[in-house]
C-alpha cells in the first residue's frame, strides 16, 4: 500500500466513522426520547362497574395526576355504568337495548359494591362509612381528575352493544377503540386492568 | 419567595395530595408551602409525592395528631 493510498483509506474510514457515529447518536437520541415520553404515564382499563373497584381506579388516577403524570382511563363494558349520567332518555333505542339500559345502574351514586352488596344496602352502608371518614365521593373524584386533565375514553364497541350514546355519558369524555387504548398503553410505563 | 400555609385536616387519601398538587401548580420555583394534615397516611404519601415530583421536602414533623410538612417548589 502506497502512502497516498493509505491516507485515502484512513479518510474513508474517518468519514464513514463520523457519519456512522452521528447516525448512531441520532438513533440513540430517538430511543431515549421514546423512553422519556412515557415518563411514568399511566393507563387504566376500567372493566368493572362496581363502586369499590371504580373508587380504586379513580384514586390511583388522581394520585398519578397529582404527581404530574398523563393519565388515561379506558372504560369498557360494565365500567360504562360508572361514567353514565344519572338520568338520560332511552328514546330511539331497540327493545333489548332499552332493557339493558333499564337494568343497569346509572352513574357513580347508583353502582353496587363487588362484595357485601346485600341488594343495594351494602353500597349505602359503605358510602355512609366513607362519608364519616371524609373520603371524597366517587363523583367528585371523577370531576377532579377531569379538571386535572384525566382523559376518559369510552369503548365504542361496548357502547354500541348496550345502545349507549356519547351524550348518555358524563361530559368531557372521548370515544375510542382498542387501538386507542393500546396506543396510550404503549406510551405509558404502567397499565392496570381493573 | 412566597410562603403558603395549607390546612388539610380532616381530609383523607387522596385529597391532601391532590390539594397539595393544586397549590403547587400556582406556586413559583422556590416558593415554600407548609401543609398541615391529620391523616396518618399523609406522611409516607407526601414523602413519595416529593420523591416523584422533585419538590424538596424541607422538613416534616409531628405535632400531636398533626403532621406538618414544609415543601419547597423546585
Amino acid at each position: 500500500m502506497g502512502n497516498s493510498e493509505a491516507t485515502e483509506k484512513i479518510n474513508e474510514i474517518k468519514e464513514a466513522g463520523g457519519e456512522g457515529l452521528s447516525a448512531k447518536l441520532k438513533e440513540l437520541e430517538d430511543r431515549v426520547a421514546k423512553i422519556e415520553e412515557k415518563d411514568g404515564n399511566l393507563t387504566l382499563i376500567l372493566m368493572s362497574g362496581e363502586f369499590d373497584k371504580a373508587m380504586a381506579a379513580f384514586i390511583i388516577a388522581n394520585g398519578a395526576l397529582a404527581m404530574g403524570k398523563e393519565v388515561t382511563i379506558f372504560v369498557t363494558f360494565w365500567g360504562l355504568d360508572v361514567i353514565k349520567k344519572p338520568a338520560f332518555s332511552t328514546a330511539g333505542r331497540k327493545f333489548l337495548e332499552k332493557m339493558v339500559l333499564w337494568m343497569r345502574p346509572k352513574g357513580p351514586d347508583k353502582i353496587p359494591t363487588s362484595k357485601m352488596n346485600f341488594a343495594g344496602i351494602g353500597p349505602k352502608l359503605f358510602r355512609y362509612m366513607m362519608g364519616k371518614k371524609n373520603v371524597e365521593k366517587l363523583g367528585s373524584l371523577i370531576e377532579m381528575a377531569q379538571e386535572f386533565g384525566l382523559k376518559i375514553i369510552a369503548c365504542q364497541m361496548s357502547m354500541d352493544v348496550m345502545g349507549l350514546r356519547k351524550e348518555d355519558m358524563i361530559d368531557g369524555i372521548e370515544v375510542g377503540g382498542v387501538a386507542v387504548m393500546l396506543n396510550k398503553s404503549y406510551k405509558s410505563n404502567s397499565t392496570l386492568f381493573i | 419567595m412566597a410562603k403558603t400555609e395549607l390546612d388539610f385536616k380532616g381530609m383523607s387519601c387522596p385529597m391532601p395530595i391532590m390539594k397539595t398538587a393544586m397549590a403547587f401548580k400556582k406556586a413559583a420555583s422556590g416558593d415554600i408551602v407548609e401543609v398541615v394534615c391529620d391523616d396518618p397516611g399523609f406522611e409516607p404519601d407526601i414523602r413519595a409525592w416529593c420523591n416523584e415530583t422533585g419538590n424538596v421536602l424541607d422538613s416534616i414533623e409531628k405535632k400531636d395528631k398533626d403532621i406538618v410538612a414544609t415543601i419547597i417548589k423546585k
